[in-house]
């Protein structure tokens, strides 16, 4: 197990730059996130990492050592690819001993390593048969234990679960979960898929445009997002976004574009007019009670998910969500009152930062 | 160093291949453009000279060279239309699944593997009225006057390598265009068929777009590949009788093997090498055209 | 899907038959004739079947001419050439399937102009730099002169194939603790050996076909290859028509073997190097 420094990374492609000045520790044993849309430079700082792609500047450590130069095989990590990437060739039991036997461990050693890394991932059965004979879960599970039987610094894991179907990545995910605190080791876990980050994550790490956008832990990015990509990008259905105009003085308020009027507390960082963006995720938005400060939404759709119900309202011509549990809601029409609570109010200021 | 290394691995892996490549062909490639302005006789030690334009002004001369060249568009010409045409109705017949698909497909395509100096000798035994049935079949079904050699008659002489090279360059054309066939999403001829589009519609406004940039790449390389192919004729006529099936890329290997002169060979292949350049060129150009038309 | 008409079914078959008998008449005649004994062979000309086969050619071909010195010649250079070419091939086409470097563009472009020229014009440069270094009338001559024509149609043939292998395995297998070179070694070629089998095949049966190279180069019968043997059999005694055929069918044979080995690999042969026949 191993600490991992990431200082001042850049990466480009000859001229067009992917990762700009990326800064982050990572503990021993932590599991950290790495999220955003593709094409955000997440998969290309991991593969850096791993020593897959080179470093354009800044320097990478693990354990404290300068791994810039150094081939994978030296770098001491595990990987886990989203292909999985089996050895077609080999069986199961192959796959899992290759490292060790490409340095040369004795073979006993390697028979006793396998099979409990095997026992550990419910593989016995399925030792000698090829990948290709093996289910979709079953061979992301190979690919787990290819990793663990080398008992790396740090394991890295691309993607893992996007090739699976929706019910076995959530037992995928629970698994790799279980595993981490079985082992404790550190781990960088990249993926597009929002849920996946929060559920898993010590720490999180939202990318977007080759820019680290926020680090911090789940709870903190759904919170307090740090700007509107994280806020939007975590959460779902996705945080609600009104633009318009802060309005300072006895009774602080928010008038959208649309000319909707909605109470705010006050923000000392916004002047009295200042263009703002204010965020509120459908969960939050109080929908049918009728208090004084409630406004009028038309309902323009409902969506029941069985959990819940997702409500598609606008005010004039801005649309959002909210998300009840309320099933008096199911056959909604006409217009609703809404509430949007002070508390729960997100603001962001004309750069889109929060404030 | 690790830097270095990495920047140098694909060199490794594909200097064996480079270094063979520059020395036995680049090399020889750019010897033989020199040749083409000397005076090189295997046989004469004294030979040797630059003698400048002079191969060029006698080849103005010869008559042989100019007749090899007609010889080479009729050969080219006939061989590649025979061998399109007859592939493209092959690949069609072969698209549809049937019964027994992939036998009569082994089976149409084996000529292919037939070595060319084979293919070459088998028909022209074929030719050879002595073992050779064809003469006797021509003649009886009275299109020849008697059962006689097409490849001794003049007239009819060319007739014999093209009808070889046909039947050894149908698989090629019928592979690459039924490949290109089996890429067309069949889906597109269900939507067709669902528009009310009958077969003759569909294969004009479906299958023959699709396979028109494979038909134009593979006619472009095939005609340039067939002009340089000389293994049949050489085997089947040597070029003969008298010159008529002699075709400039046998008219070079004559010039080189049998006459061993190496700087007048050297300097028809140079104006062949341009011809072609010419001709790619050509073809370069009415596509750039024909696409900026549209 | 409505029922074809019977008839159109019928003109399919009958098309496909037709070719069939067009592409195997040639190969059926050479058969027929290397089985007629010689006292038939005038006689019964263009009958379909001798009245009585014999195998007197295949034995005299065999056992009192110097064709099986040519088969044996013919058997070293192309499998040398084979086995040399695609060595050479899986290198370069690793190289040109996995790396971006800057010779690549200059790599590609020489490799398709070697495709593209006559090489009916190196014959005359080739004999005069082989022959002061003792390499003409040599099989090992032959075998390098066929490997450098052989090396770029096959190098993009390798690459098509390595292209068609997930550059994530090799990335696991460094990961694991090779170096790029073990990774290709012990994960990548295992998984290129239908193409390297595709690809000795092809090139086997392009050295076996060779002739002008072979015809400039080659002057004894010792070092002779099967078609300048059997070329000069033919200018020389061109009055055996059984034997000839009978070599000609034993010429056959190496061909069709690997045609059925490479069958299934043609298409992609092919589209790979579209540029070559």
């Amino acid at each position: 197990m191993a600490s991992i420094d990431i200082a001042n990374i850049q990466k480009s492609y000859g001229i067009h730059p992917v990762l700009h000045d990326v800064d982050l520790k990572i503990g021993d044993g932590e599991f950290v996130v790495l999220v955003g849309p593709s094409g955000c430079g997440k998969s290309t700082l991991l593969r850096m990492i791993a020593g897959l792609e080179s470093v354009t500047s800044g320097e990478i450590r693990i354990a404290g050592r300068r791994v810039n130069e150094l081939a994978p095989k030296d770098r001491d990590i595990a990987m886990v690819f989203q292909s999985y990437a089996l050895y077609p060739h080999m069986s199961v039991a192959k796959n899992m001993s290759y490292s060790l036997r490409l340095r040369k461990t004795a073979k006993e050693k390697i028979a006793s390593i396998v099979s409990s890394a095997a026992a550990k991932l419910g593989l016995d059965p399925l030792l000698e048969r090829r990948p290709r004979a093996l289910s979709g879960g079953q061979r992301q599970r190979v690919a787990m234990g290819r990793a663990i039987v080398r008992e790396p610094k740090a394991f890295l894991f691309d993607e893992p679960l996007s090739n699976l179907d929706a019910r076995l990545r959530e037992q995928m995910r629970a698994e790799i979960k279980k595993l981490h605190k079985d082992l404790g080791a550190t781990s960088i876990y990249v993926t597009h898929d929002q849920i996946e980050a929060m559920t898993l994550a010590d720490r999180i790490v939202a990318m977007n445009g080759g820019f680290v956008q926020q680090v911090g832990s789940p709870l903190d990015l759904y919170d307090r997002p740090a700007n509107l990509f994280v806020a939007g990008f975590i959460g779902s259905p996705g945080m609600n976004f009104f633009e318009g105009t802060y309005l300072n003085g006895t009774a602080p308020r928010f008038e959208t574009e649309g000319g909707v009027v909605i109470p705010a507390q006050p923000h000392p960082a916004l002047t009295d007019g200042a263009r703002a963006t204010l965020g509120i995720r459908p969960e939050h938005v109080e929908i049918g009670a009728e208090a004084p400060d409630a406004l009028k939404a038309t309902v323009d759709l409902v969506e029941p998910t069985g959990f819940g119900i997702i409500l598609h309202l606008s005010f004039g011509r801005s649309g959002f969500k909210a998300f009840t549990n309320d099933r008096r809601f199911l056959n909604a029409s006409g217009s609703l009152p809404v509430r949007l609570p002070v508390e729960r109010l997100h603001f962001f200021n004309a750069a889109g930062n929060r404030v | 160093m690790k830097r270095i290394a990495d920047g140098a691995a694909p060199y490794l892996y594909s200097a064996p291949a480079l270094i063979l490549i520059v020395t036995v062909m680049l090399v020889p490639l750019v010897l033989g453009v020199s040749y083409a302005f000397r005076d090189i006789q295997l046989l004469n030690p004294f030979s040797g000279a630059y003698v400048g334009l002079d191969h060029f002004r006698a080849l103005s001369e010869d008559q042989a060279f100019y007749r090899a060249l007609r010889n080479t568009l009729w050969w080219t010409g006939a061989s590649v239309l025979l061998q399109f045409v007859f592939g493209l109705i092959l690949a069609l017949l072969l698209d549809k699944p049937f019964y027994g698909r992939g036998l009569a497909q082994a089976l149409v395509f084996l000529p292919w593997a037939v070595p060319s100096f084979l293919a070459g000798l088998n028909w022209a035994w074929l030719f050879n009225p002595v073992v050779g049935p064809l003469p006797h079949w021509l003649f009886g079904l009275g299109i020849m006057s008697g059962p006689s050699n097409i490849l001794s008659d003049p007239q009819l002489a060319m007739w014999g390598p093209i009808v070889a090279n046909v039947w050894w360059g149908i698989p090629f054309f019928a592979i690459t265009l039924l490949a290109a066939l089996q890429a067309i999403p069949r889906d597109l001829y269900e939507a067709a068929s669902i528009d009310g589009a009958g077969p003759v519609q569909r294969f004009l406004s479906i299958t023959l777009p699709f396979l028109a940039p494979t038909i134009a790449i593979t006619i472009l390389l095939r005609t340039v590949w067939i002009s340089n192919f000389a293994d049949l004729i050489i085997v089947m006529t040597n070029g003969g009788p008298a010159d008529r099936t002699q075709i400039v890329a046998s008219y070079i290997f004559t010039q080189a093997f049998k006459r061993l002169d190496f700087g007048y060979a050297s300097a028809i292949a140079l104006v062949l090498l341009a011809l072609l350049l010419a001709y790619s060129m050509l073809i370069v150009i009415l596509r750039q055209w024909l696409l900026s038309k549209d | 899907m409505r029922a074809k008409p019977l008839f159109l079914t019928i003109a399919h078959r009958l098309a496909i038959l037709a070719y069939i008998a067009f592409a195997l008449f040639p190969l059926y005649w050479l058969l027929k004739v290397a089985v007629t004994p010689n006292d038939l062979l005038y006689s019964e000309g263009i009958r379909l079947w001798p009245s009585h086969a014999s195998l007197e050619h295949f034995d005299f071909v065999l056992r009192h001419s110097a064709f099986p010195v040519f088969f044996r010649n013919s058997l070293i250079v192309s499998g040398s050439t084979a086995v040399i070419v695609t060595i050479l091939a899986s290198l370069s086409g690793y190289a040109l399937s996995r790396f971006n470097f800057r010779g690549k563009y200059w790599l590609v472009a020489l490799m398709l102009l070697t495709q593209m020229f006559p090489l009916v014009m190196l014959v005359a440069p080739i004999f005069k730099i082989l022959s002061p270094l003792g390499l003409t009338n040599s099989l090992t001559g032959l075998v390098i002169v066929y490997t450098a024509f052989n090396v770029p149609f096959a190098t993009f043939l390798m690459q098509s194939f390595f292209d068609g292998i997930p550059k994530d395995l090799e990335e696991a297998a460094m990961i694991d603790g090779a170096t790029q070179f073990v990774a290709f070694r012990q994960i990548i070629l295992p998984l290129t050996l239908p193409g390297i089998a595709a690809t000795l095949g092809f090139v086997f049966t392009a050295a076996w076909s060779e002739l002008l190279f072979s015809l400039m180069l080659i002057s004894g019968n010792d070092q002779a290859t099967f078609p300048v043997g059997l070329l000069s059999f033919v200018s020389k005694f061109s009055v055996d028509f059984g034997q000839m055929m009978a070599a000609g069918v034993l010429a056959l044979i190496p061909a069709c073997l690997f045609f059925l080995l490479i069958q299934r690999y043609l298409v992609q042969g092919l589209t790979a190097g579209a540029v070559k026949g």
